[in-house]
């Protein structure tokens, strides 16, 4: 069985696809998306999106590999073994000795709240997709920018959003079905 | 019309401005598609006759890596000629070499990032890639030279056999976070800018192997703008995270040396001295690796002269801070009264068994670069080539004159030595030079040597407003293709 999946909407140019991308905006659809063969500066905005938070995803790892690195080396040092090299003791007065390891552990866990977190936010690794389906969109990591409108958005009417998409200035549409 | 009249940002005159005019960061007006087949092509294509030249002599060295290393671990440490009271020989000089030539990748992708030098993105790709290669190679050394390899277990943070735990006041110890911490935030970085690529190379290519390998590492990447943002800003965080990272490791690095007490090693100036040092040494690679590349794969277009012309200037400006530097050391070791000091520094540069080589890093790190002044060496491709080697011979150089030069010459006389390396260590720092050029020669084969989605990112035509202003800059008289004009948008 097939089902229609999404309009596949096809622009010349970033400018163009940046101005459809307003009117889409304005006229309230909500499942829709731009592709682009890079970032097209600006379309946040044009997309009513406001800024990533993946920043706050990342403040929590560098935290953990910061409280990781200074428990790693307070308890191993004073508690678990102490060593004494060279006569010297560990405690609170040793901190400074303690600064490297925590700076580079606090980065090694924020990159990988980078990584982690990005992946976590793009629902990413999804191997399989109905928009794979579509020749034209395909054409989106070549010089392609497409706009694709869901069938589940709440606004979506195959006849009204094919004549909605060609009137923002769209130089094809096209229907993707997904089976289900 | 009256361009006269016409006044720009910072109150210039438009007719003014159109004398200097900008160059444009991909030439001949290249559109996007040009872009993508160019760089895909270089994948998809057979590779060109030298690719195989230079290839297979470099596996043969990879393999002689290989085999010396079989050859010290069934043997022993003994066959390398460092021994009291030069314990550090090549072992330490090269991974000092390569991590620096490291560098250079990641101040590109990251620090010319955050200061927005929109021409890092045809050179980040390629110098990032440069950088895991080198770390590699560098990772090598300090794994073997602890002597017993299968021990090396020893330096990661659990508890040894005896449940002894590390020093974590030892600078050897915070060299492994840093350099372990290094390599995975770079291959990271290298592989969150490569997926939105491994896209278009998975929607270019016909179904079967190549198709699935690439659909795979490219996890199903699909461009929207519900992605790029997201995208973007991790980007964005790890160009910051990176930035201090890269500063970090060459100081750490230093630490090895600067916290001992040994002359000529326990100074101040070695964190700053060690991080200039090591991006000067980096961009002397990159231009060394990226000129015959450029040329071969016609890549002209995308690395232009620009480019060059802005690494030279870098390398100028390091190399000159690096020479700073060496001078401060000496003035520093005479100002400072400190007889073991100055003695340490009058064997490196009048009598010392190493005085030699401390002329020939003076000379190609301080002097040959200062022919970067003109602009004429910066657009002479040959005489970037060369300066360029001679940069990697010079930082070669600097890291064999501060470890053997100091350490053959300790407090008594009984206790001197002199330091050569043996054939096995001669070997294994061709065969790092191999295993770093088939690692190279391979990405070149099978990943975009070039981030294709930044490249098209910086095009005039990616500009969502590129059309109101180039209208803007018709109705003023200028160009269509000049210099950005101020425009009432945002």
């Amino acid at each position: 069985m097939k089902r229609a999946f999404a309009y596949v909407a096809e622009f010349d140019s970033a400018a163009a696809i940046y101005h459809a991308a307003e009117q889409v905006r304005d006229a309230g659809y909500k499942k829709w998306d731009v592709h682009t063969p890079y970032p097209v500066h600006g379309m946040d905005h044009a997309m009513g999106l406001g800024k990533s938070w993946l920043s706050g995803v990342v403040l929590c790892g560098g935290l953990t590999g910061f409280c990781t690195a200074l428990f790693l080396q307070f308890f191993t040092q004073v508690d678990l073994y102490p060593t004494v090299v060279q006569g010297k003791p560990t405690n609170l007065n040793t901190v400074p000795a303690f600064f490297p390891v925590t700076f580079e552990l606090t980065i090694l866990f924020s990159a990988f709240a980078v990584l982690f977190g990005l992946l976590a936010f793009v629902m990413l690794p999804r191997w399989n997709h109905p928009l794979f389906g579509s020749k034209k969109f395909a054409r989106f990591s070549d010089d392609g920018f497409i706009l694709v409108i869901e069938a589940r958005d709440a606004k979506f009417q195959e006849a009204d959003t094919k004549e909605f998409l060609l009137s923002t200035g769209a130089s094809g549409v096209e229907l993707v079905e997904e089976e289900f | 019309m009256a361009t006269e009249t016409t006044t720009l940002r910072g109150g210039v005159k438009a007719a003014e401005l159109e004398g200097i005019k900008r160059e444009s960061l991909v030439l001949n007006k290249r559109s996007m598609q040009w872009i993508t087949d160019r760089i895909c092509g270089i994948v998809e294509n057979r590779q060109p006759f030298i690719w195989w030249i230079l290839f297979l002599p470099s596996v043969v060295l990879a393999g002689c890596l290989m085999f010396t290393l079989v050859y010290l671990v069934s043997t022993g440490v003994g066959v390398w000629g460092n021994n009291q009271p030069v314990a550090w020989g090549w072992a330490i000089v090269n991974f000092v070499f390569w991590i620096g030539i490291g560098h250079a990748g990641t101040l590109i992708s990251a620090i010319l990032f955050l200061t927005r030098q929109r021409w890092r993105t045809s050179v980040n790709r390629s110098a990032e890639a440069m950088t895991l290669f080198a770390v590699v190679c560098a990772g090598i050394y300090p794994g073997f030279h602890v002597g017993r390899f299968w021990m090396v277990w020893f330096l990661a943070p659990i508890p040894n056999a005896n449940a002894i735990w590390q020093n974590f006041k030892s600078p050897l110890l915070w060299d492994v976070f840093a350099v372990s911490t290094y390599f995975t935030v770079s291959v990271i970085f290298w592989y969150i800018g490569l997926i939105p690529d491994l896209a278009t190379l998975r929607d270019r290519s016909k179904a079967g192997l190549r198709k699935a390998l690439y659909g795979i590492f490219a996890l199903g990447w699909r461009g929207g703008n519900r992605q790029w943002r997201h995208y973007e800003m991790g980007y964005l965080l790890l160009a910051a995270l990176s930035t201090p990272l890269v500063l970090s490791v060459h100081s750490v690095v230093s630490f090895d040396f600067a916290t001992s007490v040994v002359p000529g090693w326990h100074t101040t100036i070695f964190p700053p001295y060690f991080v200039a040092g090591a991006i000067f040494g980096g961009f002397a690679m990159v231009l060394t690796l990226m000129l015959p590349v450029r040329k071969l794969y016609g890549l002209e277009d995308m690395f232009t002269g620009k480019h060059i012309d802005n690494m030279a200037k870098i390398i100028l400006l390091t190399g000159t801070i690096v020479g700073y530097a060496y001078i401060m050391e000496l003035f520093i070791s005479y100002y400072g009264a400190n007889k073991f000091e100055a003695d340490a520094f009058y064997l490196r540069i009048v009598n010392g068994p190493y005085t030699w080589a401390y002329y020939c890093m003076f000379f190609c790190n301080v002097i040959s670069p200062q022919i970067f002044w003109f602009e004429k060496a910066r657009k002479n491709l040959w005489v970037v080539f060369i300066v360029a080697n001679f940069v990697n011979a010079g930082m070669w150089f600097e890291r064999f004159v501060i470890i053997p030069t100091t350490l053959a010459r300790d407090f008594l006389p009984g206790q001197w030595g002199y330091y050569s390396p043996t054939w096995v260590e001669i070997l294994m720092f061709c065969g790092t030079f191999g295993l770093f050029l088939s690692l190279f020669l391979l990405f070149i084969r099978f990943l975009p040597v070039i981030a294709i989605a930044e490249v098209k990112g910086v095009l005039p035509e990616a500009d969502p407003h590129y059309p109101e202003w180039t209208a803007l800059r018709k109705k003023r008289g200028l160009q269509p293709d000049g210099p950005e004009v101020e425009t009432s948008h945002h």
